[in-house]
């Protein structure tokens, strides 16, 4: 086991962890819009990282370069399909969860 | 000059995701990114700007700060949904915003949605709704700093 | 390494799926199902790697594009009720 598959390894293991905590999050937190928090933040940068770690495993090839793009292209578009949904919500006119509310 | 563009860079792509460098497929690839170019090239670039090098160095500055902004924002998620008391206090915001571009406000949404505590719901003429997430309120000095950099991004010349 | 991690991503896919299943407004199954999305562009990298196919990664690449674009769509749909 070489170095490389280490650090790789790492980042594979780090990014699992992120979507892990982006489920977890998406079936605990009250409302839709705190679940966009969970699922617009930490499913991107774990998949990033998971990606990250794929690309550090196989060097510099075609592959690889592939995979950049993939990143890239998620880093552009999970935002923007959150920011669907949320504006999606609004204009059909879902209220937010408050504090107050629930005591 | 949005045509060649949209050519070159339709191109590009094709040559990188086949691999293959035989002449009948170069062909096929010259002769697919002509037509996809004549189609969408007014969709893919809107209105060709000359940007300068500056703003590009400004853009690739830019980067390493929001993965930063991102990795915080990740831990504070983390932190949220790990504990069983669940520390939040939801908000929706609306805040003021001077950027008029297409670029400049795709930049800031998506910006917003990746730094720490917010998330974009509406952007509208010169004002976003933000969903704020977090105990501590915030929201709006953050949001003026990544306004600040996107500006410098943009540039004032050639808005 | 890659099998563990395949497992991991395959049991997170479990909960939202779970969220799917319960969820008590429409965006939330649309957002549940973004999210199965991106994880099976995950997982289908990783099978690429498991199983030694590289020309998996086309297919990740593919499901990328097709799942953002679905998501948009089906938003769209939900939200004004036709498609054009």
């Amino acid at each position: 086991m070489d170095i490389i598959t280490i650090i790789s390894g790492i980042f594979i293991f780090a990014g699992c962890f992120f979507i892990v905590i982006a489920s977890i999050g998406v079936l605990r937190l009250p409302d839709f819009y705190t679940r966009l928090h969970a699922a617009g933040k930490a499913d991107t940068l774990g998949q990033g990282l998971i990606f990250l770690g794929l690309i550090i495993y196989e060097g510099f090839n075609l592959i690889s370069l592939k995979m950049l793009f993939i990143v890239i292209f998620i880093f552009i578009a999970n935002p923007t399909a959150t920011h669907a949904a949320a504006k999606a919500a609004f204009i059909s006119g879902l209220k937010p969860w408050r504090k107050k509310d629930d005591n | 000059m949005s045509f060649i563009i949209t050519f070159l860079s339709v191109l590009i792509f094709w040559i990188l995701l086949s691999g293959e460098f035989s002449g009948l497929l170069l062909g096929f690839a010259v002769l697919y990114s002509l037509l996809v170019a004549y189609f969408t090239h007014d969709l893919f670039v809107e209105k060709f700007r000359g940007y300068k090098i500056r703003q590009f160095v400004k853009f690739l500055l830019y980067i390493p700060w929001l993965l930063w902004q991102i990795i915080i924002a990740n831990v504070q998620i983390v932190r949220i949904v790990i504990d069983p008391k669940m520390p939040i206090d939801p908000e929706m915001v609306y805040c003021k915003t001077s950027l008029k571009t297409d670029l400049g406000l795709t930049l800031l949404g998506n910006s917003i949605t990746l730094t720490p505590g917010t998330v974009t719901v509406d952007i509208g003429d010169g004002e976003i709704l933000v969903h704020g997430i977090g105990e501590d309120h915030k929201l709006a000095i953050i949001d003026q700093e990544i306004e600040k950099k996107i500006i410098e991004i943009e540039g004032t010349d050639n808005v | 390494m890659f099998n563990t991690a395949a497992i991991i991503i395959i049991l997170a896919s479990a909960i939202v799926l779970f969220r799917a299943i319960k969820g008590p407004t429409v965006f939330d199954r649309i957002l549940s199902v973004n999210l199965l999305g991106t994880k099976t562009v995950v997982i289908l990298a990783l099978i690429g790697y498991i199983f030694e196919r590289p020309h998996f990664m086309d297919l990740a690449l593919v499901y990328a594009l097709i799942n953002f674009i679905g998501t948009v769509a089906l938003l769209r749909y939900v939200d004004k009720g036709r498609l054009d």
